[in-house]
């Protein structure tokens, strides 16, 4: 055996030999792959009962959901004017200025409050990815310096023509829905007011840490914005929102603040008011209603239509048919998956393995 | 002047992959031919020899330093399609019109991709240069000015003359000049170089042989023109021109880099080549960048997605050009067009760009990072096995490279080394047969087990006896005790009839110099029987037998060669008789034998046959008395022919021939070439998983075959073993039609039945494989195609298959791999079960390696030991290199090493199987969770002008991949596992998947993709059913963009979770954290972007205030995620369990039923735990398969002619040898004693000195036994488990072991199997025991 002689004085001699501390690996679970684990196989008795499980959860939930939304009464009024036997149709030409048109309608029973007053737009993008930047976070925001120096996600409409900076900048605030809505009920062929309560319909946070009014200047809450024009759409500048109350003025303006609120599809509707006080606090009761409408903001052009929607809320929100439908389909499905398989185990499947399980 | 010849050795590294150079024809080579045709060397004259700006020693293999890693890195990094495409990205999201995403969405992730990548392979080249430092800072003695100086190799320049002692490594191409022995011999061993351990000699010059001293050397000044650095190892063409002479240089006078010196005390060379142009190097072949296929793949697909993400992009941006005209153009009083996109056209492109931003990430960059992290993890997983870890060299495997883990569980093509790799290089004589007695049976004798732990103990009666000798049958040595005359004559040719040299450096120690260790060993076991060889003279042969000191005089070597096959000595006795003793092959011998023998021999050949079936290297002995004047008579006729000067050889050979008549026998001894632990196991469990193993050797056809034998490469069973031999290439030709015919009739032959049935498909399965009908009608020359189609190469190939085998040697595999016969050897050599290459040089190792890769798109495995296997290493998909041996080369070159080749089993059909596996469903999952990512954009688009409004938050964006669904998968990829280890051991079939590449392809590609979108379809159209008219409670609308968004954000992370959890297979406590973290940290973030904190430090950055609190707390909210995760999950939850139950695969079988049987263990308690051990003896019938054949053509010489030339010449008798020595009795001390016996007593569970019988030895495996290897064969035949169940379960009921029945039946079987095998063991827990040997 003198090779292997030699091959040990040849490895002293290369001193290819380790430390004398031995290489072996640890021995963890970790290392030599032998952690503790739970390996879940997808057998009959998890699956099949997970199914039937899930499907009747969903049924119920579905159920549920279906039967709450059924209890939702929601009237749409379509007043876009298109047709030329509408009321508003007289306001779609371009000449008209300060249009009002007034649309009527009958409630047969009790609508039942709190009732809720949207106004709802289609084919309207403010989803467009332009559209959506198009605006400056630090102007609502009430920062004055940005009053004089908007920037320029904001363009075109940044500056007006004569170069003067525009508050609030860019295409969502310039533009804003610019209709508004009286609502009436006959009474006794008398117009009795339906009071919109438009408090409280933009979102907390928005109110309240997002958006902020500047400082006022010299007692003066104009003069906070002075140098800067209006955007070109509107017809007041945004410190004359709502002159009446200066909490609901200028940035904070709630109409304001749920328009800069982007849809996030091209049909939406947008909280308008509530109708909570007086007479109507139970909500609407049978009756004639007129809905007056200063009609001044144009869709037409980009065939788009305005509706007023009126509704009610549940637990779980407005009218919603698509959720409970859907969880009633996909819990019946289950079930009848789970009954397949069932079948299929049954008849291909070992019978005698449940034992084991 | 040796910058400007360092630059180009140093750049050229940098491209590697821009100039793929055919093997064998490196770069410095060609950068050089325009200036050098030939090298002129002159000795000690360094400045003459730097003209010529020849390379210097120090060798290079890292790719960067400090000032060139940055750009060169990045440079190759932006190679990789996908950098580049990002960094594409990030310009486009700059420009302002077009950035639908800020710039931090692409570079955050860019950056921590390129610098984990950056890190990475800085460390691996800081590892590189430092084992080339090692290497280059070895030293060597310099001969300088007439002093031996220290120097490093790496200052070692050509032309210098250095000073070799022995034992040390050669530092670059030498032409020897003198050396310490006589007439300028020196002993190389070459196995570096070759993988031959033959020691060779070389020879100097005798004029240069003559200066000796260091001095004269100095003054030394010739100068030598030779060839160009090549490749050729065996083969130096060059002169040496010294005072007005010239002599002709052969490879004779060269020492190579990477051969070590042996038995010479030192010599002097002059450094030819060095460094680079060193033939070692030249032959190493271009480091390559290795891929695998799931890289190719990965790659491919990603242009794929390209291509779709281009077509999602030409759809929308058409889609914006449609809007933009009929919608948009007329929306412009309150979205007016920028004025740059001032029509729709332009607008269109802009969005075309836009959306190919956001749509990006459906090639994540993140993959090509999370592949590494996982391999890296993989690899770690490789080094810490303590199952690969060998004690005895105290080396763990390695995982040298980080890239290649998953290709590990696709290996189709194993390619080994054999000399180290299959084999220890270690011979033992193991049995013998004298006089018609075989001994050295002992473990067949049943019974007579416990005697095997007892090695006989020579040393009480024969002082000189070699202490690592072992031997156990107790009869042999009684039978010489007891002075039986055929027994001492057999020893007696084994002590003279060698050309081994003996060295006594003291008293009793004698030290034996054999050039083959066949010889070493034979001539050993005479020693230890009595039969003592102790010194040698020209003419004299000096022995003790049993105690007596006898010297022969020594009349004639007949020496070896080839053809002869046998090697005989004249000698005469101190009596005065003469003998003849001759050693040889037995179908050589036994022609020459005298008639009288005739009953003897055919008991020897029944023992022969019985030596060569147990795979041993075979040797018949036999004497002949000569009178003294048949000896006369011959030698004159000898002498004359000697002195010859045409045709001495055969002269000679025919005067041999001559005397070498009428010979008697004497018996036959076996000698063992010892197999490495677990060979033949890990090859039948590697054959098992259907992979091929070839066997590619430097070493002769006679060692290979018995090699292939005693692992069970080779069996008796097989048809046929075809032996190409042939010299020309019509020979070779001819013998692989032949060997074709013989497949097609055997098959034929065999499948009568079938044949009507293959001719119908013959036709058309001729068109479809890369062979046409053109090849195969080749193969049946003078068959009509018409009248009988051929039978189709694929069909020819499965028929034929486990059949045949094919040994082919050097010289004809030169021609079979010419381009025209390629094809052809492919083809034949591919339906043999095993193939074995011998004679090959390592460029022909690579070169067979490379045809495999080119044209059977399988993936190759090579694996090695030593210097000559390297360039089929770097050449193979995967190369393997067997450490703890002398070379590092194999080792370095590499991408995985560890030292025993058994380890290859768990290397590949373990960790290759889990990270084949986990990279798979890693990359099913990953796609997935892009695609559903994604594509979200994409039906948004349809309801937002195609304005390439995003649907999610840009936050969420750019942390979705690297953060909230990262570490799950990662996870998956690195910790998953569907059965355990042993399972994977025990079932090879488990293998399969990945050959056949079926877990990850292009199909699972488009079903992950198809997945994907629906989950994207879902998650936009849920929300937006539920969500586009309703309300909160208190009546504000929920159809805000931003409430949208973080509602389809959260139902996504939540849909993308429950998948994971649903792909994980082994929930470890990391999976669960990291799946519950990823939700946690999901909703964390969320909750924290969402805060006014953040919004008041950066009120521009963080618009979404307040959405997460707004729209998480609404119930309405959390129905709709809940729908749509149901929606998602529940058809991915049916089809799975579905699938599992219709048609099981057979992890998902073996998972089952491990399943069941852990619950059993947990249930049944440790009962089961006694029986663990019964299915251990079943293992132990595989080793005797195959015995009894006819085969015996094995013969134990493996040396070269020449050496008895030398030695009647007194060449190479060194003076210290020449000396006789007395001798005393030398006790050895008792420790050593101790030791030795620590040593050979063998280890449990690895007890057999004949490791041909495949008892399971290592624990990892002891599980399968034969009737497995049975069954799972069956089970090939069966290609669905689920098949044929009932009828086989019935046959094997008696007999079969239960893992058998597992693996067959399926869950089915296994309540019955249970009930039925009370006594069996398969059913007991897996063993989940340490490795126990050595602890």
């Amino acid at each position: 055996k003198y090779k292997l002689d030699n091959r040990k004085s040849n490895v002293d001699m290369f001193n290819l030999t380790g430390p004398s501390r031995t290489n072996r690996p640890d021995n963890t679970a970790f290392t030599q792959q032998r952690l503790p684990a739970w390996q879940p196989i997808l057998s009959a008795g998890i699956v099949i009962p997970g199914f039937t499980l899930i499907g009747l959860a969903f049924i119920g939930v579905g159920v549920a959901l279906f039967v709450t939304s059924q209890k939702i009464t929601d009237l749409e009024i379509d007043y876009t004017g298109v047709a030329a036997t509408s009321p508003c149709f007289k306001c779609t030409s371009f000449a008209a200025e300060n249009c009002m048109c007034q649309m009527e309608f009958t409630l047969t029973t009790l609508f039942e409050g709190p009732v809720f007053f949207y106004y709802g737009l289609t084919s309207y993008y403010q989803n467009f990815r332009t559209y959506g930047v198009s605006k400056d976070g630090y102007q609502l925001s009430g920062d004055t310096y940005y009053f004089n120096n908007p920037q320029d996600s904001c363009a075109p409409y940044q500056y007006d023509s004569n170069n003067n900076p525009i508050v609030p900048c860019g295409s969502i605030a310039n533009s804003m829905f610019s209709d508004t809505f009286q609502l009436y009920q006959v009474v006794n062929g008398m117009k009795k007011q339906v009071p919109l309560d438009g408090k409280g319909i933009a979102w907390w946070t928005d109110y309240n840490i997002k958006y902020s009014n500047p400082a006022l200047v010299n007692g003066s809450f104009a003069n906070a914005f002075s140098g800067t024009v209006k955007p070109v759409n509107w017809s007041k500048p945004v410190y004359e929102l709502d002159p009446t109350d200066q909490a609901n003025n200028g940035f904070l303006n709630q109409n304001f603040l749920v328009w800069m609120r982007q849809a996030a599809l091209p049909k939406f509707q947008k909280l308008y008011g509530r109708i909570a006080e007086g007479d109507y606090a139970q909500g609407l009761p049978a009756g004639n209603y007129t809905l007056l409408i200063n009609y001044s903001y144009p869709v037409i052009s980009f065939g788009g239509t305005k509706k007023v929607v009126l509704s009610n809320v549940s637990w779980m929100g407005g009218k919603n048919q698509f959720l409970g439908i859907a969880y009633l389909v996909i819990g019946s499905l289950c079930i009848v998956m789970a009954m397949v398989m069932l079948i299929i185990y049954a008849k291909y499947k070992f019978t005698d393995d449940d034992e084991d399980m | 002047m040796t910058i400007p010849k360092d630059i180009p050795e140093k750049w050229f590294p940098i491209f590697p992959h821009l100039k793929w150079i055919k093997l064998g024809l490196p770069t410095s080579e060609k950068i050089r031919c325009g200036t050098e045709q030939e090298r002129r060397v002159r000795a000690n004259d360094r400045e003459y020899n730097e003209k010529f700006l020849y390379a210097n020693n120090c060798i290079m293999t890292s790719k960067y330093n400090i000032i060139t890693f940055l750009p060169v890195n990045l440079f190759e990094q932006f190679q990789e399609v996908a950098n580049t495409y990002f960094l594409f990205l990030l310009i486009l999201q700059l420009i302002p019109q077009i950035s639908s995403l800020p710039w931090f969405t692409t570079i955050v992730p860019l950056v921590l991709v390129l610098s984990i990548t950056a890190v990475k392979d800085a460390t691996d080249d800081y590892f590189r240069h430092k084992s080339d430092n090692q290497v280059n800072n070895r030293q060597s003695q310099v001969l300088i000015n007439g002093v031996l100086q220290k120097e490093k190799w790496m200052d070692v320049r050509v032309g210098d003359i250095i000073k070799l002692e022995n034992n040390q490594f050669v530092a670059a191409d030498l032409l020897l000049l003198s050396s310490s022995e006589p007439h300028g011999l020196c002993y190389i061993e070459t196995a570096e170089l070759d993988g031959e351990t033959n020691m060779k000699v070389r020879q100097s010059l005798a004029v240069t042989s003559e200066l000796g001293e260091p001095g004269n050397l100095a003054q030394f000044d010739g100068e030598v023109v030779c060839e160009l650095p090549n490749n050729k190892l065996d083969r130096f063409c060059g002169a040496l021109h010294w005072r007005e002479c010239k002599y002709t240089l052969t490879n004779n006078n060269m020492l190579l880099r990477g051969c070590v010196l042996r038995n010479t005390e030192s010599c002097y060379g002059l450094v030819i080549f060095a460094g680079p142009d060193t033939k070692l190097m030249q032959n190493s072949g271009r480091t390559k960048f290795k891929r695998t296929s799931i890289d190719h793949l990965m790659n491919t697909l990603v242009l794929w997605i390209f291509g779709f993400l281009v077509c999602m992009g030409v759809i929308l941006a058409i889609g914006n050009a449609v809007w933009e005209r009929e919608v948009g153009s007329l929306f412009q009083s309150y979205l007016p067009w920028d004025p740059p996109v001032d029509n729709f056209l332009f607008s269109a492109f802009l969005s075309f760009w836009s959306y190919v931003i956001i749509l990006n990430t459906v090639v994540p960059i993140s993959l090509y990072v999370s592949v590494e992290v996982i391999r890296l993890g993989h690899s770690y997983f490789i080094n810490w096995d303590r199952r690969m870890f060998c004690n005895r060299s105290n080396t763990a495997a390695e995982a040298r490279s980080t890239t290649l883990n998953e290709e590990l569980g696709q290996v189709e093509y194993i390619f080994s080394d054999k000399t180290g790799t299959l084999t220890q290089n270690i011979m033992t004589f193991n049995k013998c047969s004298i006089n018609g007695h075989a001994y050295g049976d002992v473990m067949d004798t049943p019974g007579a087990q416990h005697k095997r732990a007892q090695p006989l103990d020579f040393s009480a009666w024969n002082p000189l006896a070699d202490r690592d000798f072992c031997f156990y049958d107790v009869s042999l040595l009684e039978a010489v005790k007891m002075r039986e005359p055929a027994v001492h004559e057999f020893f007696r040719v084994l002590s003279l009839c060698h050309t081994v040299m003996s060295e006594e450096k003291s008293e009793g120690e004698l030290v034996y110099k054999a050039q083959s260790p066949d010889e070493g060993a034979l001539v050993t076991a005479a020693r230890n029987f009595g039969f003592v060889f102790r010194s040698r003279t020209p003419s004299t042969i000096t022995t003790q037998e049993l105690g007596k000191e006898v010297t022969y005089t020594l009349l004639a070597i007949l020496d070896f060669n080839n053809i002869r096959k046998r090697m005989s000595v004249i000698v005469r006795t101190p009596e005065g008789h003469i003998c003849l003793y001759c050693k040889g092959a037995d179908t050589v011998l036994f022609d020459r034998l005298h008639s009288c023998n005739h009953d003897l021999m055919n008991i020897t050949s029944d023992h022969l046959n019985e030596f060569a079936g147990d795979g041993l290297r075979t040797l018949a002995l036999a004497y002949r008395d000569l009178s003294e004047e048949q000896w006369e008579e011959w030698a004159e006729r000898y002498h004359g022919a000697d002195k010859a000067i045409d045709y001495r050889e055969d002269r000679l050979a025919a005067a041999y021939e001559e005397i070498e008549q009428d010979m008697m026998l004497l018996g036959a001894t076996a000698i063992e070439d010892k197999l490495q632990e677990g060979i033949a196991e890990t090859i039948t469990v590697l054959s098992l998983a259907n992979i091929k193993i070839w066997v590619l050797t430097g070493d002769k056809q006679e060692t290979a075959v018995n090699i292939g034998y005693s692992s069970k490469m080779l069996t008796d069973d097989m048809t046929e073993v075809f032996i190409m031999n042939g010299y020309t290439v019509q020979s070779v030709r001819e013998d692989l039609r032949r060997a074709r015919e013989r497949m097609l009739e055997s098959s034929r032959s065999r499948d009568g039945v079938k044949e009507a049935e293959m001719q119908d498909f013959g036709g058309a399965c001729s068109l479809g494989n890369g062979f046409g009908s053109r090849d195969a009608a080749n193969w049946i020359p003078g068959q009509k195609k018409s009248a009988q189609p051929p039978a189709p190469p694929t069909s020819l190939l499965e028929s034929v298959s486990g059949e045949f085998a094919l040994v082919i040697s050097g010289h004809s595999l030169a021609h079979a791999l010419e381009a025209d016969m390629e094809q052809e050897f492919l083809e034949t050599a591919c339906a043999c079960r095993t193939v074995i290459c011998c004679r090959v040089t390592p460029l022909q190792k690579a070169m067979v390696v490379e045809l495999i890769r080119r044209h059977k798109n399988a993936v190759t495995l090579a694996i090695g030991d030593g210097a000559n296997d390297v360039s089929m290493i770097k050449t193979a998909h995967i190369g393997v290199g067997i450490s703890g041996q002398e070379g590092i080369q194999a080792v370095l070159a590499s991408d995985y090493s560890f030292s025993q080749f058994r380890f290859l089993q768990r290397l590949l059909l373990v960790h290759g199987r889990w990270s084949y596996l986990r990279m798979c469903r890693f990359l099913c999952y990953f796609f997935y969770k892009n695609f559903a990512f994604t594509m979200v954009h994409f039906w948004f688009g349809f309801f937002c002008g195609f304005s390439a409004q995003t649907v999610y938050d840009q936050y969420f964006i750019t942390l979705y991949n690297i953060v909230y669904t990262s570490l799950p998968v990662l996870a998956m990829g690195i910790f998953d596992q569907d059965v355990s280890d042993q399972r994977s051991l025990q079932y090879p079939k488990l293998y399969e998947p990945g050959q056949l590449n079926l877990l990850f392809n292009k199909r699972e590609f488009f079903i992950c993709i198809a997945q994907g979108i629906y989950t994207s379809v879902v998650l936009f159209f849920v929300p937006y059913g539920a969500l586009w008219q309703a309300t909160q409670s208190n009546g504000v609308p929920l159809a805000d963009y931003q409430t949208f968004a973080v509602t389809t954000a959260t139902a996504l992370v939540i849909v993308v979770s429950v998948q994971i959890s649903l792909d994980t297979g082994y929930w470890t406590a990391i999976n669960h954290f990291f799946v519950w973290g990823s939700l946690g940290t999901y909703f964390t973030i969320l909750f924290t972007m969402h805060s006014s904190i953040l919004f008041n430090i950066f009120p521009k950055q963080f618009h979404f205030l307040g959405s997460a609190q707004s729209t998480l707390s609404q119930p309405l909210v959390w129905l709709t995620i809940a729908l749509a995760t149901v929606i998602c999950i529940a058809p991915v939850l049916a089809f799975r369990f579905l699938k599992l139950d219709l048609k099981p695969q057979l992890s998902d079988t073996v998972r089952y039923t491990q399943l069941v049987q852990k619950k059993q263990w947990k249930a049944g308690g440790h009962a089961r735990r006694s029986m663990g051990g019964a299915s251990g003896p079943g293992g132990s019938g595989l080793g005797h398969l195959g015995r009894g054949g006819s085969r015996r053509s094995g013969y134990a010489f493996a040396h070269q002619e020449g050496f008895g030339e030398l030695i009647t010449s007194g060449k190479n008798m060194r003076l210290s040898s020449l000396a006789l020595a007395t001798f005393a009795a030398r006790h050895s001390s008792s420790w050593i004693d101790t030791l030795r016996k620590k040593k050979h007593s063998p280890p449990a569970g690895d007890s057999s000195p004949a490791p041909s019988v495949a008892a399971p030895v290592s624990n990892s495996s002891s599980l399968i036994g034969p009737l497995e290897t049975a069954a799972e064969q069956r089970g090939q035949t069966n290609a669905d488990p689920q098949v044929g169940v009932a009828d086989v379960a019935q046959v094997e009921t008696g007999q079969c072991s239960l893992v058998v029945q597992e693996a067959l039946c399926g869950w089915r079987a296994t309540a019955g199997a249970r009930l039925s095998s009370t006594g069996a063991s398969s059913l007991g827990p897996p063993p989940i025991a340490e490795e126990t040997n050595g602890e």
